[in-house]
């Protein structure tokens, strides 16, 4: 009945000492954000399976511009990774560090946030508020609350600017989970996209 | 301003000490209040559920009274609220209120946080041998939202027309009309939402750090297969967390955004209530069972879960002799929380849900019986002739299991749609609910506390008066619960304020039974209370390893320091129950206790 393990105390699942949480972290934290926007998804189509009430929307056309402008963002986060992981592998720590890229992200970061409340505008411009339909409720919803996770990553990437400027050392870890949350935000962004457009 | 700015860990060099290591802290403040050590933080979350679980108790003494001896003012209850006990005597309307309060309180504050986030925060760390959880600031964040959740669910007591009155589950419509639906069903039901959408989010801090803490920072050795059982049980009650509260929260934003802004998720056309037809189309009251339920189940799971690690690993140490099979109890814990996910709508059998899904919710609940069944046997099994240690932790432990089982037998009837349909909303359920979860759960608590105490304050507490807090509790909540079932299959239905139809009338003295044994056993809870407090200040000095136990918490002193191990990481060389074996210490060989031993 008794199970002797090896006595070296060592064994080949062991975890490397040196894993960084936040790696780990990370994707625990995406997994539960797709959770609630599934949950966000089945109560939208749940809702649309009983409605009488359910309108087309007409979806203002600045969130394609938006769309665009977030894919953007992603690229260019992805430049700005490398080019800050080339900067501090070659020692050469004396020229500025390359932050041109992060820059440019956090600025798509807000036109992007920014374009979506234009979008917000529009369909009040229209007459068309939150609790005007349910077409319109979910609209607003989800891109509200895609809208805050958004500006969460654009507090990440502050974070790390903040970091190679000012306080220091950044991870390597920080910037990658940093990233893959910016990254998902754009795919996130494609999925409701999909949803907004075929069934609200 | 330096541009020598190191992207430290270029190529991962410093991981591990960043990731846990925090400073000692400093002054008041950061040692008790905003303090980032696991340790202080569990505390903190035992001290908040303590509050709820006792307030939660009055409040189910204030209901029982009232059921029995309607007319009898209660002292002091209409300071709480003039409209809604005026001269001491409980409105039908607040007498919902007060068991939506109850509800609420023992469900999030006492039966989550105590089991999971208090002694899960205080040992899982140090079971694994990490210094802290992996993210600290998370960690402390998630017991400060959690207080906050807290505050604005008792606030509701204090707004003018008090708390909401349409339950734990708060069903929709009646929970998103707003105040037509009856006192506390304006601001007192949308405080109630606030409180819970406040409470995932700090679920879900929770949930990521255990999750991460588990997989990232075991120390060396310290393989999956070597954690304690109860590190196992949080582990996975927090991949359940994760999904479920993830749930909850945009089900209590939709709510939020019916009640306030106007939107018709959950309010369908046409609806009148209080004689007035609600400005809202369309929506879909069975929209928020589902998502409610989604949650509420694995929140089930998220209460039990860990009570059944806590006593597998009290069992284990006062059978001294591992459990029949340690790997089993995993796979019974993962299949459950895996079948949690698939079993909600047996919650909604009378919902006007099409039948066959009623048929299709029924296998799968039936389906749980089987790992919860599996486990009942392995601790039957193993108990069956050991030489076992009685003690106030291994009584409670015991008292799990006879709580579990008679609770759980109930189940199968309310699996079935056929019976459900007559059970339902019945006492039964009540009597169902309240022992296989609430006091299983809280018995899992009462086992972890008189075990663990010792570790977490340095003191021993009495034994003597843990024994007697067992019986008094153990008989009690039999006496309590189990005339609930007779009540329910006599037809009473549940959140009855009063007890005033022909068929009611013969089940007065029932009643009346139920409510001196609620008495009694509440107050058998202050023996527990003293003992808590006596020990705490006065108890005699605890051993580091008072109950001869082998995993890694008991290789410390009581208590323990701030950083656990005392900046060295433990090596771990075997599994967790190496009992009943000729170690140098006596029959048993800790975790991190390098000797070779043979059987």
């Amino acid at each position: 009945m008794l199970h002797l393990g090896p006595v070296d105390g060592t064994r080949k699942s062991v975890q490397d000492p040196s894993a960084e949480p936040v790696r780990t972290g990370i994707w625990i934290g995406l997994a539960a954000i797709t959770m609630s926007f599934a949950a966000f998804t089945s109560a939208l189509v749940v809702r649309q399976s009983t409605a009488t009430d359910w309108h087309h929307l007409v979806i203002p056309r600045i969130v394609l511009a938006n769309t665009l402008v977030l894919i953007v963002s992603s690229v260019t986060l992805e430049v700005a990774r490398r080019k800050l992981a080339l900067y501090f592998r070659s020692k050469d720590l004396s020229r500025p560090a390359p932050l041109f890229w992060l820059w440019a992200t956090l600025l798509l970061g807000l036109i992007f946030v920014a374009g979506q409340y234009v979008a917000w505008l529009k369909l009040r411009a229209q007459g068309v508020y939150l609790a005007s339909n349910p077409n319109s409720a979910f609209f607003y919803v989800l891109t509200a609350m895609h809208g805050l996770h958004v500006l969460g990553g654009l507090g990440g990437l502050v974070r790390v600017l903040y970091k190679i400027r000012i306080s220091g050392p950044l991870r390597r870890s920080t910037l990658d989970a940093t990233s893959y949350y910016w990254h998902f935000m754009g795919i996130l962004w494609l999925y409701l996209l999909l949803v907004i457009w075929f069934m609200l | 301003m330096s541009e020598v700015v190191a992207l430290a860990a270029a190529e991962h060099s410093i991981g591990h000490d960043v990731a846990q290591h925090h400073a000692p802290p400093q002054g008041f403040i950061r040692k008790h209040i905003f303090s980032l050590d696991h340790k202080v933080i569990g505390k903190q979350y035992y001290a908040l559920a303590l509050v709820a679980v006792f307030i939660g108790m009055a409040l189910s003494w204030v209901m029982r009274i009232h059921l029995v001896w309607p007319n009898a003012p209660i002292p002091g209850l209409r300071f709480l609220s003039k409209t809604g006990a005026p001269g001491g005597i409980v409105t039908p309307e607040y007498y919902l209120s007060l068991m939506t309060m109850h509800g609420t309180l023992m469900v999030f504050f006492v039966l989550t946080n105590a089991p999971f986030a208090a002694f899960g925060n205080y040992f899982l760390p140090i079971q694994i041998g990490a210094e802290d959880m992996a993210f600290p600031r998370f960690n402390m964040m998630s017991f400060w939202t959690t207080f906050l959740a807290f505050c604005i669910l008792t606030a509701a007591f204090f707004v003018p027309d008090g708390p909401p009155i349409s339950g734990w589950t708060s069903y929709a419509p009646l929970s998103a009309v707003g105040s037509d639906a009856g006192p506390g069903e304006g601001f007192g039901q949308t405080l109630w939402a606030l409180s819970i959408f406040v409470f995932c989010i700090a679920s879900l801090l929770g949930s990521l750090n255990f999750i991460a803490t588990t997989l990232d920072l075991r120390t060396k050795g310290m393989t999956l297969s070597r954690m304690p059982i109860c590190t196992w049980a949080w582990f996975i009650t927090s991949c359940i967390a994760l999904l479920a509260f993830a749930v909850l929260m945009p089900a209590c934003l939709l709510l939020i955004l019916d009640r306030v802004a106007g939107t018709s998720f959950f309010i369908p056309a046409g609806l009148v209530v209080s004689d007035r037809l609600q400005p809202h189309s369309g929506g879909s009251p069975l929209l928020w069972q589902h998502l409610f339920w989604f949650f509420g189940h694995p929140e089930v799971y998220i209460a039990i879960l860990p009570a059944m690690g806590i006593v597998s690993h009290v069992l284990v140490n006062s059978m001294r002799r591992p459990l029949l099979s340690y790997r089993v109890v995993i796979y019974c814990m993962m299949a459950i929380g895996f079948l949690s996910y698939m079993v909600w709508g047996h919650h909604m059998f009378i919902s006007g849900m099409n039948p066959f899904s009623s048929l299709l919710f029924s296998f799968p609940t039936l389906l749980i019986t089987i790992p919860a069944t599996i486990m009942t046997l392995i601790w039957l099994g193993s108990l069956y002739g050991s030489k076992l240690r009685i003690t106030a932790a291994s009584l409670f432990a015991l008292g799990f299991i006879s709580m579990f089982v008679s609770g759980g037998v109930s189940g199968f009837f309310l699996a079935q749609p056929s019976i459900d349909i007559y059970l339902h909303a019945t006492t039964f359920v009540v009597g169902h609910f309240h022992m296989v979860m609430g006091v299983a759960a809280i018995f899992g608590i009462f086992a972890g506390t008189y075990f663990w105490f010792p570790k977490m304050t340095g003191r021993m507490m009495s034994e003597k008066l843990g024994k007697l807090h067992f019986w008094l509790t153990f008989v009690g909540t039999y006496c309590i619960f189990m005339p609930f079932h007779y009540l329910g299959l006599a037809g009473n239905v549940r959140r009855y304020a009063v007890l005033v139809d022909d068929y009611l009338i013969p089940l007065i003295p029932v009643h009346r039974f139920i409510t001196i044994a609620a008495l009694f056993t509440g107050a058998a809870q202050f023996i527990f209370l003293y003992n808590l407090i006596q020990s705490r200040f006065w108890g005699e000095a605890a051993p580091a390893n008072p109950w001869e136990c082998t995993s890694l918490e008991w290789s410390m002193p009581s208590p323990p320091p701030f950083d656990n191990f005392g900046g060295k990481h433990p090596v771990v060389y075997r599994d967790p129950y190496q009992y009943g074996v000729n170690g140098s210490k006596g029959d048993f060989v800790m975790q991190d206790s390098p000797e070779v031993v043979k059987a």
